[in-house]
């Protein structure tokens, strides 16, 4: 048993460990947020979707600002593992992206009668999804193991780059064709209840992306080390 | 610094000797432009909207296209013979290559722009009068935008299977800003608005330009380097 | 290597004799170990090394739809010749391709076509060559023809590396050699004057 893979499944268990730990925070967190948050006047029972939504959008964000830093730190020291590490954050992040962009209509919906807004939020997080996408397909259709983390991490640099400019183009069209605010959740005026629940949402799922993270790339790591081994028989 | 630009130039100068002879990919890129004008032109209902509301739009959703079609063709002549390799192997700076074929580009897009503009005119009565220059000077300048970070990803997706789909799905994101600083200050020349009411498009216009082309020389070296 | 000196590099398939000289030339970078070329790496972005060296591999590097002539051309403005066109007529002349200088190159026959990449790659005159297999596809007297060539730039100063699975072909020129087994240096030294035994040695250390 190489320290290699003994140092591989030691990551894939602690990422089990994290997992676990977060699944049962979100649970806790949902538990809190349906008996123990008050009922919205305006939006009803349904505006607890909230609590997952944000919470997932926050995931998608930080899932993405670590693939650019990491991407950045690959391209400094050339460290395979890194590239592996960005990878599984992305993996994490296109599913953070999708359940916010599935709650957020069902949210709209069920509230305001629209399924889609072009709100800050909702239009940041579509185009990180795409970013997401661009990234795995380009990483599914490159074989070689170098040139596809090059090629990942400067996709991931420039995504990086380009979110200023996203948040930049929303705030200039709004300014200029002013839309009804219709998804508001960071307004200051929240009972303590719902912020309670919110930021505990927003640790809860936390741990949950750091222990999907690990968990994916100590998977990858273990995946890396068969491959290496195939080549060599 | 005269002896990258001057690197830059031959590289350019070659691809344009290349396209001139060949002609496939510039021609592809036209005609593509114009059906697609042709198509917008069918696809409207002339008593719903006036054109000059929808004109912005189409006009810059065809640049676009045509755009995307004409930027593989700068890497994909170096796939033959391994013509990249060779290009590697002299003391070539590798921004060099990248600004050379930036260069090309620019070239070739604003080739297709300058036959759909006129045709954009003509299919939608458009009248540009007093307009031209600013039109022309935010195409340039959006166009700079978008073909920068064109220009890299070919460079990656030339090596991929599926080269045609691939810079697509990378590069719409990143072509969002441009074109829709583009459209909003085009709709405003058009309307004949005065320059303050754009500002804040032009600067991010002007700033993502700046920045994506700084990135990209920087970053280009990683995707040619082994 | 030293100038006039030519290190024949031979092992089977899948060796590494290829990454090698890709590794020589610049185009790869070294996960461990370094090359140097006149106390320089060729990686670097620094032209010095770069300059130095040639590359003939199985590529020809030339564009299809251009003449030898803008070939070599584009290929002397991007090595910063300061007489392009000069350098340019004297290349193909050397290599006899004047005549042909103006067709695309598509439309050159497999000889003319190895005749204009030797061009390609002796146009900046390099003081090292690496050879990717030359001997590939070369009837009898187009590898005399080579052989020729070869020593003619060995008398120059240069200095040779050529990669092979047959050193029969380049045996008498070459001043050392080399086998690469599995992506290892199985042996190095001065050519030793028996080839037979070369091969029986050869036979040892790759399958046996």
């Amino acid at each position: 048993m190489t320290p290699e893979l003994l140092a591989a499944r030691r990551i894939v268990r602690r990422g089990q460990v994290l997992t676990v730990l977060g699944l049962l925070a979100a649970a806790a967190v949902y538990v809190i947020a349906i008996y123990f948050t008050p009922v919205e006047v305006r939006q009803g029972p349904a505006q607890k979707i909230f609590y997952v939504h944000a919470p997932a959008a926050w995931g998608a964000l930080v899932a993405f600002a670590v693939v650019g830093l990491v991407s950045i730190l690959y391209l400094w020291l050339q460290d395979e593992r890194l590239d592996l590490f960005a990878a599984s954050s992305a993996e994490v992040g296109i599913a953070f992206s999708l359940v916010m962009l599935t709650t957020g209509p069902i949210w709209g919906k069920t509230v305001w009668g629209t399924w889609w807004t072009w709100d800050a939020r909702l239009t940041l997080t579509l185009f990180l999804f795409f970013l997401f996408v661009g990234y795995l397909a380009l990483r599914a259709a490159v074989q070689d193991h170098g040139e596809r983390a090059r090629f990942s991490a400067v996709v991931g640099i420039m995504g990086l780059v380009l979110v200023p400019f996203i948040h930049l183009s929303v705030y200039l069209f709004r300014t200029l064709h002013p839309q009804p605010v219709l998804l508001k959740p960071s307004a200051p005026s929240m009972p303590p209840e719902m912020l309670r629940a919110l930021l505990s949402g927003m640790a809860a799922f936390t741990v949950l992306y750091i222990g999907f993270v690990v968990l994916r790339y100590g998977l990858a790591r273990l995946d890396n080390l068969r491959e290496g081994a195939g080549d060599a028989v | 610094m005269a002896e990258f630009l001057r690197i830059a130039f031959a590289i350019a100068a070659k691809d344009i000797r290349l396209e001139l002879r060949s002609r496939t990919a510039l021609l592809s890129a036209i005609v593509f432009s114009a059906l697609v004008l042709v198509v917008f032109n069918f696809a409207r209902d002339p008593t719903a909207l006036a054109a000059v509301d929808l004109a912005p739009s189409v006009l810059w959703v065809t640049f676009a296209f045509g755009a995307v079609i004409a930027l593989n063709r700068a890497f994909y002549v170096e796939r033959e013979n391994a013509a990249l390799d060779g290009i590697l192997l002299a003391p070539v700076p590798r921004s060099a290559l990248y600004v050379g074929k930036l260069f090309a580009n620019l070239a070739f897009v604003g080739v297709v722009e300058a036959v759909a503009l006129p045709l954009f005119v003509l299919f939608f009565n458009v009248d540009l009068g007093h307009a031209l220059p600013g039109v022309l000077g935010v195409t340039a300048l959006a166009t700079v935008g978008f073909v920068a970070v064109g220009t890299i990803f070919s460079a990656m997706v030339v090596r991929t299977r599926f080269a045609e789909l691939m810079l697509p799905v990378l590069l719409l994101p990143f072509m969002v800003p441009p074109l829709v600083g583009a459209v909003q200050v085009t709709a405003k020349l058009l309307a004949g608005r005065p320059l303050s009411e754009m500002m804040g498009w032009l600067r991010l216009l002007t700033l993502y330009d700046i920045g994506f082309v700084t990135l990209c020389i920087l970053v280009f070296p990683a995707v040619v380097d082994e | 290597m030293r100038a006039g000196e030519m290190l024949a590099v031979a092992g089977p398939n899948g060796a590494g004799k290829t990454t090698l000289l890709r590794l020589l030339a610049g185009l790869m970078r070294p996960s461990a170990g370094e090359v140097r070329i006149r106390g320089q790496r060729p990686t670097r972005d620094d032209p010095g090394p770069r300059r130095a060296i040639g590359l003939l591999s199985h590529h020809t590097f030339l564009y299809d739809d251009l003449t030898p002539a803008e070939n070599l051309h584009f290929t002397a403005r991007l090595y910063g010749l300061t007489d392009p066109a000069g350098a340019t007529r004297a290349a193909l002349e050397e290599v006899g391709l004047t005549a042909r200088a103006d067709t695309p190159v598509r439309h050159l026959s497999r000889g003319l076509l190895q005749r204009a990449a030797i061009a390609r790659a002796l146009l900046h005159q390099p003081d090292i060559l690496l050879l990717d297999e030359p001997f590939t596809g070369l009837d009898a007297p187009s590898a005399d023809r080579f052989r020729a060539l070869l020593a003619a730039q060995l008398a120059r100063g240069r200095a040779l590396v050529l990669v092979s699975h047959h050193l029969a072909e380049a045996w008498d020129l070459a001043t050392h050699v080399a086998v690469l087994s599995g992506g290892r240096w199985a042996l190095e030294g001065s050519r030793p004057s028996d080839l037979a035994a070369f091969h029986a040695r050869y036979a040892e250390l790759v399958h046996g």
